[in-house]
């Protein structure tokens, strides 16, 4: 009985989006008598910071601060259609939309901008911190939430805008497969360290190491929340989370949460990761899909450092502790047998 | 049985709440008091998004009769977090990205609250046994981790100042 340690490595692709596309997202924005935008999104942030990157997407784009951006997300019933959030789409369809949206709404906020200015538009400019500006005549320049309130109330008008984005679905030629699945592709690759007990089958993982290529990142502190945390999720599908842990009778499935196995902070290993950018053609400010991808990678990244320190090749998951017990006596059967064929070999000679 | 009259001590105040027999603590707090901090996750004590203070210990608050805590003191994330501002430990969260859709983050930050009231320097071993009866489902708990750790740090540092 000993406790052997291996090291295994995977890679992934990752595509954003639906496969194939035919997914709208659709973005609307008005600005309030406040001077304020509310961006209505029928995306849902799932806590992994839609709500934060779409605001931060909406300012810049829009050329104003974060902090006169209201994010909405309220309701699936009233808000603009979205096919919503999954294949780590969001912030690239989203705020695809959303671009578009802010861009006609500026030029709406540039209509009146032109008439409370005196200005041509050529030479309008936003400031980013809330202002409209005369180029070249530093004391001519009005507050958004001014030109937001004329707009209102003197000209009768709205500021608004509305944007769309999808990624036409794409055909499949039957002759020979030919298609366009993705928008754009995120990349990553994952070491992992492992060390099984082969007395009592248990792995633990010592490291998991990532680099990461996901495009422009909007948010590099919520970009690595997603991957620490991935690093937890896919080492919890590797190693521990099924519905149905205990073969053959279902009466010993676990019926509730205390009974599903996930792993706690105790089990955590080393996380590391590095994060590489390289910008998309198609995505807002160029990014790409930094979610699901995160708890792909980690998965084959542990069964292969399982298959260095043991010679299994384990193709089920999790990696159970049984798995990995029968695995060690089949494979000390084999070698068994192995050797007593040899011998007898050996002693017909 | 008939409902029974308990009292008890909520974040400095004290309370009267009207019960049936072996009510939890956590359907009092969250559904007759509104303390919504309070989560209802699992409701067998497997998740630890309940968890409360109960005489400065961490217990959860799903698997406690209220009978049980008759003329204790209560506190919830609600007492932890001050009229202004953020509590250390807040703060600290905060500034570590150390939760994602937030429904555990009552109960760890509660669970910190505590260890750091009997352990002010843990260990990162410490800090991760304290955290043996709390899920979450994002992080991956390391940011919450270097968050306590955080926590520490800065009131180390604030003690070091003179004055």
């Amino acid at each position: 009985m000993a406790k052997l340690r291996g090291t295994g490595m995977s890679a992934v692709n990752y595509p954003t989006g639906m496969n194939l596309g035919g997914d709208p997202s659709q973005a609307l924005i008005h600005a309030t008598t406040s001077g304020s935008f509310v961006v209505s999104l029928s995306a849902t942030d799932l806590g992994q910071g839609l709500r934060t990157v779409i605001g931060q997407i909406a300012a810049e784009a829009l050329g104003v601060r974060m902090e006169d951006v209201v994010i909405d997300t309220a309701d699936t019933d009233t808000g603009p259609h979205d096919m919503g959030t999954f294949a780590s789409r969001a912030t690239h369809r989203v705020g695809n939309a959303v671009m578009a949206a802010a861009q006609e709404a500026r030029e709406a906020l540039l209509d009146v901008a032109e008439d409370e200015l005196e200005a041509a538009r050529s030479d309008l400019e936003f400031d980013g911190q809330g202002n409209i500006l005369v180029r070249g005549a530093p004391d001519r320049s009005l507050k958004v939430a001014d030109i937001a309130a004329a707009a209102q109330f003197k000209y009768g008008k709205t500021i608004a805008g509305r944007g769309v984005y999808m990624k036409p679905r794409s055909p499949v030629d039957p002759e020979t497969g030919a298609m366009d699945p993705d928008s754009t592709e995120a990349h990553a690759c994952t070491v992992a360290e492992v060390e099984v007990d082969t007395e009592t089958g248990e792995v633990t993982v010592l490291s998991i190491r990532s680099a990461y290529e996901v495009g422009r990142q909007i948010n590099p502190a919520l970009v690595k929340g997603q991957i620490v945390g991935g690093a937890w999720m896919g080492m919890s599908h590797a190693l521990y989370e099924t519905t149905a842990p205990y073969y053959p009778d279902p009466d010993h499935n676990p019926k509730d949460f205390s009974e599903y196995l996930m792993p706690g902070a105790y089990e955590m290993p080393e996380i590391d990761c590095v994060v590489l950018e390289y910008p998309s053609s198609n995505g807002p400010y160029g990014v790409k899909g930094v979610g699901e991808m995160t708890a792909n990678a980690p998965i084959p990244a542990i069964v292969n450092a399982i298959y260095h320190a043991t010679g299994l090749r384990i193709d089920e998951l999790p990696v159970t502790p049984e798995l990995i017990l029968r695995g060690l006596d089949a494979k000390e059967r084999a070698a068994s047998v192995a050797s007593a064929a040899d011998t007898t070999a050996t002693t017909g000679s | 049985m008939g409902s029974k009259i308990i009292t008890f001590v909520l974040g400095g105040r004290e309370v009267e709440v009207m019960v049936k027999p072996m009510t939890t603590l956590q359907a009092v707090l969250r559904y007759q008091l509104g303390y919504t901090a309070v989560k209802e996750g699992c409701r067998q004590g497997g998740c630890g998004s309940c968890t409360v203070l109960v005489e400065g210990e961490p217990m959860m608050s799903c698997l406690l009769p209220v009978e049980d805590v008759a003329g204790m003191h209560v506190t919830t994330l609600e007492a932890i977090t001050p009229a202004d501002g953020l509590d250390r430990v807040q703060q600290a969260f905060l500034e570590h990205g150390a939760f994602q859709c937030g429904y555990c983050t009552p109960g760890m930050i509660v669970v910190s609250k505590a260890l750091l009231g009997h352990n002010p320097r843990p260990t990162r071993q410490e800090i991760v046994d304290a955290f043996a009866g709390n899920i979450c489902r994002c992080t991956g708990y390391e940011p919450i981790i270097a968050a306590v750790e955080g926590a520490a740090r800065a009131s180390a540092s604030k003690a070091a100042q003179p004055g």
